[in-house]
């Protein structure tokens, strides 16, 4: 490195241990979230196997598990819940690909903190670890659902899962807040501390964007979650009752008294709702990048775009009544949540206008990243317009608790994050690893999820509206759901095949990492920072320089232009838009 | 990973034109905290510091602000006891306010020690350069040990949080006596917790004198830890008069 440029808080490191351990390179960090997800998604891809296949044959004797009893049944619920939001949703879109892009797509060395940035991420492992500790211990795996209704959660004698398995499982949500809390402060004091010369908040990526408000979620909704789970352990563990009121267990008067379980749910949601923003906005960010992109068209509306992502982080606060229509509220107070979870379809409409408006009379190139960006619109689509009606108090009582729910939850914030996810890794992985991944069989990866998906979970809206109810292990044998065991049959298989489809991601992944073709550093011809620089890119991101931003992040098809695209850091004399 | 040597001085304005589809980056010294010189900005670093401070503030008041909308909450709340019929629970905690308005004046004495520490360290910077130039002698000022004196009454507090627990348990007011006493130990316990952070920092600092850092880069964290330990007053007021005047 040349004299006199102290470029880098931290150097180079050199051993292993500190290069790919305890690192504090923040691409390097980003990779290690991205693989914990990895690793985390096909846990609980497996027992949701596992579940959909108990559902269909309920007497089979399953691996790893045997024959999965009432409890069985719960325990896997839970912990497939709870891996998938938290350890996937929550961890790869943001803690991933955040980590990796934000500071090179706003011209920073790395984070603000670098060490808070690598402790975060340990913390995340340590909460990962604990949770899966919990089907390891006596009693098993908690039972209560990964939204912990209490009482159930808040009893030790209340089933199997409930004595320690239960302990762990609030223990690592507690450890993944904190770990979320440190990963939001360095989120928000990079983007607002260490953009490059140029780059205005105006100019950012939606990527960026998205990632900021993201990390602005998650720094006011995991301070709540942190306090219920605490008031859930005192509750169990110091007598205390916050959560449980005068209750009989088996015949037998608990100590408690008092104490209310809605009080666990308006905490629990107000945290329960940002975090289906947390899990959807960056999804968002990535979209609006890969559609522009591959679209050679500016973003459609980009200020409409970034009033939108805000307007729905702020009304996310608002609305964490909707999940609680049952519990007898107010109907009045249930009016209130219903209006202002209706507006939160304007921001949404706005967005996916502006995507529409963005393919329209593009010059599409349809590669890979892009047949992503596409599907997660689609499935924003699908499973957002089940929204508004589960938002109504009048329809939501009747779908509340059935198979509805989980069709409408799964469209938009798990498959559709997942596509997120996806488009992101087809699109950065030859910035990330120097190589290109497989077109065809990312191809063939597309299709089948895509169709997969929506064979997976459209029809479980029609077993909602039958009266299907979810959580229930076993229904084969209720004579008013007899007609339903075909469509479960078929959405059973239709799981199969799409689990069967991801291996064709992971050897894709893994085989072009090592055997894919190598990549320019720009293979895409996209115009933010990350492709200026090397590929993969230094340690210092940009090898010592500093770049100065003279555009918006979306000029494509500038007319007068030598090319179809300027890049961010294209000379300040050529027009743009 | 490949180290990239920079073949363009890092102040120079020119645009660089990569002729193979990728502009490089055009360079400038950039406002990201390093320096143009070969030293870290410690202003930069101190600004950015602060941030993350404030940032940091945010989720604490997210988690007071819960406990105590949970607090108002289970407080007006009836509960229907072993006979069915609706009775209010919340027992008034009898808190030992002689004991806590004394906690209060240490705490309060120790955030005007930080701010005297912090105020300190800053002119220390101020008169750093003066001390590499040679020939100049600005006399050794004598410092009085704030810091110590903070990390002191910060103990001190932390004892008379313990001796008021022992003093509530005295008068009947276990943790899981009512909901009333369950509030009273998670607060004082959540803030303890908290305001120990802060001594630990503090300690930190101390530690890091004796190690001979430049005091640009003990400043910041004095800096920090100041503001953090004036929060956590405030804090500690509000929990107080929320205990004693919601009872």
């Amino acid at each position: 490195m040349a004299t006199g440029e102290v470029v880098h808080v931290h150097a180079a490191p050199q051993g292993f241990i500190r290069k790919y351990i305890f690192s504090l390179d923040h691409k390097v960090i980003g990779l290690q979230y991205y693989f914990l997800a990895l690793t985390a998604v096909f846990v609980g891809m497996f027992l949701s196997l596992l579940m959909r296949v108990h559902m269909i044959w309920p007497t089979a004797v399953l691996p790893l598990v045997g024959e999965i009893k009432p409890e069985t049944y719960l325990s896997l619920l839970t912990m497939h819940g709870t891996i998938m939001v938290f350890f996937v949703l929550t961890t790869a879109p943001q803690g991933g690909f955040g980590n990796y892009f934000l500071p090179i797509q706003i011209g920073a060395p790395d984070m603000a903190f670098p060490v808070l940035n690598m402790l975060s991420f340990w913390t995340t492992f340590v909460a990962f670890v604990v949770l899966l500790a919990a089907f390891f211990v006596t009693g098993g795996a908690p039972l209560h659902g990964w939204t912990g209704y209490a009482p159930l959660s808040a009893l030790t004698n209340a089933g199997p899962g409930q004595q320690l398995g239960a302990d762990l499982w609030i223990t690592s949500i507690a450890i993944f807040c904190i770990a979320s809390l440190m990963g939001a402060l360095n989120f928000i004091t990079t983007t607002l501390d260490l953009r490059a010369k140029g780059m205005t908040m105006m100019r950012m990526p939606l990527t960026c964007w998205a990632w900021f408000i993201t990390a602005i979620l998650g720094l006011l909704a995991f301070g709540v979650l942190l306090s219920a789970g605490i008031l859930l352990l005192l509750d169990r563990n110091l007598g205390t009752s916050f959560y449980v009121p005068l209750v009989v267990v088996n015949g037998q008067i608990m100590g408690h008294k008092g104490g209310s379980p809605l009080l666990w749910q308006h905490l629990f949601w107000f945290f329960g709702h940002p975090e289906v923003y947390i899990a959807i906005l960056p999804g968002m960010g990535v979209a609006s990048q890969l559609l522009s992109t591959f679209s050679r068209k500016p973003i459609f509306g980009y200020k409409a775009m970034v009033y939108a992502i805000m307007a729905i982080g702020f009304l996310g606060f608002m609305v964490w009544g909707h999940h609680m229509f049952m519990s007898g509220m107010s109907p009045y107070s249930a009016f209130a949540f219903s209006l202002m979870t209706m507006a939160i379809g304007v921001p949404s409409a706005i967005k996916t206008f502006n995507w529409l408006g963005t393919l329209h009379k593009g010059r599409i190139r349809f590669q890979t990243p892009m047949l992503y960006a596409i599907g997660f619109v689609s499935l924003f689509v699908s499973g957002g317009l089940s929204g508004p009606f589960l938002a109504q108090p009048v329809l939501d009582i009747p779908l509340h608790d059935t198979a509805f729910v989980v069709g409408h939850f799964h469209l938009i914030m798990g498959v559709a994050a997942i596509f997120g996810m996806f488009a992101g890794t087809y699109y950065w992985f030859p910035k990330m690893f120097g190589r290109m991944m497989n077109e065809t069989w990312g191809r063939v990866h597309f299709f089948i999820t895509l169709a997969g998906t929506y064979c997976i979970f459209m029809p479980m809206h029609y077993l909602g509206m039958a009266g299907q109810p979810r959580r229930y292990s076993q229904f084969t044998e209720l004579a008013y759901l007899q007609h339903l065991i075909p469509l479960n049959t078929f959405i059973t298989y239709a799981a199969i095949l799409t689990i069967g489809a991801q291996f064709i991601f992971v050897i894709n992944l893994f085989w072009s990492m090592f055997k894919g073709p190598k990549s320019s550093d720009n293979p895409w011809e996209a115009t933010t920072l990350e492709w200026t620089t090397a590929t993969p890119p230094p340690h210092d991101n940009f090898g010592g320089r500093t770049p100065v931003v003279n555009h918006g992040p979306y000029e494509y098809s500038v007319p007068g232009a030598p090319r179809d695209f300027v890049m961010q850091t294209d000379p300040a004399s050529v027009r743009t838009h | 990973m490949a180290t990239l040597t920079p073949t363009i001085s890092i102040n120079d304005p020119k645009l660089g034109h990569g002729g193979s589809g990728v502009h490089p980056p055009a360079f400038d010294g950039g406002d990201d905290g390093r320096g143009d010189n070969g030293f870290p900005d410690y202003s930069q670093r101190l600004r950015r510091a602060r941030l993350g401070l404030l940032v940091t503030l945010v989720p604490i008041t997210m988690l007071f602000v819960s406990f105590t909308s949970a607090y108002v909450f289970r407080q007006g709340l009836p509960t229907l006891d072993e006979h069915g019929t609706y009775v209010r629970d919340w027992l008034q905690v009898n808190l030992p306010v002689t004991l806590l308005l004394v906690n209060t004046l240490l705490l309060l004495f120790s955030s005007i020690t930080v701010e005297l520490a912090r105020r300190q360290i800053t002119r220390q910077v101020a008169l750093a350069p003066l001390h590499s130039i040679p020939g100049v002698s600005i006399g050794q000022e004598r410092y009085f040990p704030w810091l110590g004196a903070t990390i002191l009454l910060g103990f001190g507090f932390l004892a008379g949080q313990w001796m008021a627990w022992r003093q509530l348990a005295d008068r009947g007011f276990y943790v899981a006596t009512s909901a009333s006493s369950s509030f009273v130990y998670l607060l004082t316990a959540a803030h303890a917790i908290h305001l120990a952070g802060g001594l630990l920092v503090l300690l930190y600092t101390g530690t890091t004198s004796l190690l001979h850092r430049p005091v640009e880069a003990r400043r910041i964290v004095v800096d920090v830890a100041a503001w953090y330990w004036h929060f956590m007053a405030l804090l500690w007021i509000y929990i107080f008069a929320l205990l004693q005047f919601m009872r």
